[in-house]
């Protein structure tokens, strides 16, 4: 029989003595040193960082570089706790493969598929909109409390509207963001207008916050001649160069990879900016997500990671998806500094991505964040989640934890809001959007495909066009020949 | 013109058969004789190229598989040195993740210039092509591509084909019919050293995302002059390398010198033909090869890859509807076999010089 011993516990009984109490609740491997100091202020009481802890001494930062002897540059500081925390009498010979440095150990002990303690959730806020105490979170101004409050308010209308459309029959297909709200708006309010976002669906809240109007976003749900990308994709599939937002494709992960390859273009070119990707729990099932973490990490590419952990891949529960613990914790395995927020606490979600947008940007490293929330609606107009889901769980994460009221509650206590300005704001977002409007000519199907208009597509556009004027009944009477 | 021939061995079971010279009946522009010229192989030439687009845009980035070291065929030869590890870079065993980094980089108005080591493993990241880059431009209503940002760049990707004469299923294929069926992207193939060059800086210059398949077996074998200087070949132009009545071969890259072969021989039999490399397969050149086939009326094409579903198939339909009244054959196709690619069966399964003399002669008989 394998001897089978957990190593997060050998270890954590190791540093027990080296560390505070605190630390066993953390992941035992490689803390990065940000949580570290959050580790000595928890002492003190609530205490809200107006400036961030100093960890671009490339000393303090304890990740894994001792296991990559190539890079030379580093002084590992983790690798060294490591051999220390070996239990006494064993040989504790470090030997450096080309794959990695190496501790011998004479005892067979495999690493656990699993921690020994879920990896921990970040939150700042409880149930109730109150701040948790001996917390730390990066402050916001009232400024900005309010607007991401507003926000996220006209992200439900929104999403209020057009699902109400799609009923209608007036666009053919909608996806909500029920829900989430807190995690669209507090990341997109968390990071600057330079930064370059690769959605994958559920994010038009990014796209709100940057300005993005209900005529925008109407246009492009019902194809018509504004519509950016020209009538070409369905629904939801928004794009805005100006708004530094990749237009979304269908394809689930596809973007993942492209970011990373963004942000490596925005350390070369030295920005003040970061690459952003947000994807589904279902999305880190894909080639592409384990594709752009390991290139992130080996190419240090400012990149943060979103993944809005919500339960479902349309039917599919993350029981059915993974058996990780999460995906935080799977940044590790990558080399990547990951965390695990609750995706519907608005605050820690902005800290979360503030920070980690500082370390993407200060240190050329990728960031993970796990935001751990309920999709509350449907995955999209053509599902029924009652089919797979009971009606009484969504309706509880519908009322008891809707991230929206919880941060109501958050800015009422503040003095920065009340019934009066809720009133206001309600009646304020306008629902009057042009529909009718035309649709984009029929020449726009042949631009586009490349720069120019090779001489194939001119001709089937000749040809097309022959065949509309014979049969015009057969083509859309909106579409402009 | 100033060029030296062209010369190749082909490795079959024991047979070495030397390759004769290409005659290039017309003047390709830049290509030709103004300045230096050396006489290189392919691999010289393609790394000549990829050293003048990093020396000619500073936003040139050459990553993919092994490629620091100088690459597996040695086409990135002293890039690393000269330009920085930040430019010139290996990236992790992971052709979804070098296609995808790709086009996040060209998409920021990068020129990413992505190797796959074999175009036998450019599958996985075919969504990322297919999905991504070649629609990238479309479904955003040309707000971002990859492609260009606000100037020109855009994504390469390189990738050696084709037969070597030992490679078995895995070092061999051919899969440029994947590729033709996508639009959105532009699938070149060079014959020939000076073609390489000139084709890939064009390649790497263009602002869509093209993938550039290059014939291996013509990496050391094929000797050409090749000028110094920078110069550009241009996309979608077929060129007639040799001028004929009797019938049109259409064909690329390396199949071309059996081809030329087939045509020598035929000569003797007092058969002209006329052969055209089609250089680009997509968007493809369907104007001088009907403009030539009105000429002949006979056309045959011959490809390594598959026949069924093959480019020839499109090339085929394509002359059909265009000069049906014209033709006095069928088309023709001398293509490999529907088979894996076979190591020990390769001379059986590939379109040989006679296989293709052969059908030469039965279309003209026809």
């Amino acid at each position: 029989m394998a001897f089978y011993s957990k190593i997060p516990r050998n270890i954590i009984n190791n540093l027990k003595s080296k560390v505070g109490l605190w630390s066993l609740m953390k992941q035992s491997h490689g803390t990065c040193s940000y949580s570290s100091c959050l580790n000595t202020i928890h002492l003190h009481r609530f205490l809200p960082l107006t400036t961030l802890p100093q960890f671009t001494n490339p000393d303090s930062i304890s990740h894994k570089k001792g296991h990559f002897p190539h890079f030379q540059r580093f002084q590992s500081t983790t690798t060294e706790k490591q051999i220390d925390s070996v239990p006494n009498g064993e040989q504790s010979q470090v030997l450096d493969f080309p794959g990695g440095k190496v501790v011998f150990s004479p005892e067979m002990r495999f690493l656990s598929e699993s921690p020994s303690v879920y990896s921990q959730c970040y939150r700042v806020l409880d149930d109730n909109g109150q701040l948790i105490s001996h917390s730390n979170f990066v402050t916001v101004s009232e400024e900005v409390a309010v607007k991401m409050y507003s926000n996220m308010v006209t992200l439900q209308t929104l999403d209020t509207i057009f699902y109400e459309a799609q009923r209608q029959g007036r666009i053919s297909f909608y996806v909500t963001s029920i829900g989430e709200e807190a995690i669209n708006i507090a990341s997109a309010a968390a990071l600057t207008s330079d930064d370059i976002v690769f959605p994958q669906y559920r994010e038009p809240g990014v796209l709100l916050w940057r300005g993005f109007t209900l005529q925008e976003f109407a246009n492009q749900c019902f194809g018509n001649k504004a519509d950016y990308g020209k009538g070409r994709q369905m629904p939801i599939h928004y794009g805005s160069n100006k708004l530094n937002y990749f237009t979304v494709a269908s394809t689930i992960a596809t973007q993942i990879p492209h970011a990373v390859g963004a942000a490596y273009s925005l350390k070369m070119d030295k920005k003040d900016a970061c690459a952003v990707t947000y994807f589904g729990d279902g999305g880190t099932s894909e080639g592409d997500f384990h594709a752009a973490m390991n290139f992130a990490a080996v190419t240090e590419s400012p990149v943060i990671f979103i993944c809005r952990n919500n339960g479902w891949a349309i039917s599919t529960p993350t029981s059915d998806q993974f058996r990780s613990d999460g995906i935080a914790v799977r940044g590790q395995a990558y080399g990547v500094r990951s965390i695990r927020v609750d995706g519907n606490d608005a605050l820690a979600m902005y800290s979360a991505v503030h920070s980690a947008r500082h370390m993407a940007v200060n240190e050329h490293r990728p960031i993970l964040i796990e935001a751990v929330t309920y999709r509350v609606g449907h995955h999209s107009t053509s599902d029924d989640s009652t089919k797979y889901r009971p009606a009484n769980e969504i309706e509880w994460w519908r009322m008891a934890r809707d991230p929206v009221t919880r941060f109501r509650k958050w800015i009422e206590i503040n003095g920065w809001w009340g019934s009066e300005a809720e009133s206001q704001l309600r009646s304020s977002i306008r629902s009057q959007i042009a529909e009718r409007a035309e649709k984009p000519p029929v020449n726009d199907l042949f631009t586009d495909v490349y720069d120019n208009i090779p001489s194939n597509l001119r001709e089937q556009e000749k040809l097309l066009k022959e065949t509309i004027n014979r049969h015009p009944k057969d083509y859309p009477a909106d579409v402009p020949i | 013109m100033g060029l030296r021939n062209i010369i190749g061995k082909r490795l079959g079971l024991g047979l070495v058969r030397r390759r004769k010279p290409f005659s290039t009946a017309t003047c390709d522009g830049d290509g030709n004789g103004n300045g230096n010229a050396k006489s290189i192989n392919l691999y010289s030439a393609i790394n000549q190229a990829l050293h003048i687009a990093l020396e000619t845009d500073n936003r040139a980035f050459v990553f993919g598989e092994d490629v620091s070291f100088g690459g597996v065929f040695r086409c990135t030869t002293g890039l690393s040195d000269r330009f920085g590890k930040a430019r010139v870079f290996n990236t992790p065993l992971c052709e979804q993740g070098i296609v995808g980094f790709g086009i996040g980089l060209a998409a920021m108005g990068n020129r990413a210039i992505a190797e796959i080591q074999f175009a036998d493993y450019i599958y996985p990241a075919f969504d990322q092509i297919v999905n991504e880059a070649a629609k990238f431009r479309y479904r955003s209503g040309n707000q971002f591509n990859c492609g260009v940002s606000n100037k020109f760049p855009g994504l390469t990707i390189r990738a050696p084909y084709g037969a070597v004469g030992h490679g078995g299923h895995y070092h061999s294929q051919s899969p440029e019919a994947f590729f033709c069926h996508v639009p959105g992207i532009k699938v070149v193939i060079p014959r020939s050293p000076r073609q390489a060059k000139g084709l890939l800086l064009s390649c790497i210059r263009d602002p869509n995302p093209v993938v550039f398949f290059e014939p291996k077996w013509l990496y050391r074998l094929a000797v050409e002059e090749v000028p110094e200087h920078d110069y550009m070949l241009p996309l979608s132009e077929a060129e007639v390398i040799r001028q004929g009545s009797d019938i049109t071969l259409v064909g690329w890259g390396a199949q071309l010198s059996v081809m030329e072969q087939a045509c020598n021989e035929a000569e003797k039999d007092g058969i002209s033909c006329e052969l055209i490399d089609l250089k680009t397969l997509l968007p493809w050149d369907k104007e001088t090869v009907e403009a030539s086939v009105r000429k002949t009326g006979r056309v045959l094409i011959s490809h390594e890859a598959p026949v069924t579903g093959g480019f020839g198939a499109e090339i085929s339909a394509s002359i059909v509807e265009r000069c049906f009244l014209r033709l006095e054959a069928p088309v023709a196709r001398v293509c490999g076999l529907d088979t894996p690619f076979p190591l020990v069966f390769e001379p059986f399964y590939m379109p040989t010089k006679n296989k293709i003399l052969d059908a030469i002669k039965a279309t003209v008989n026809y």
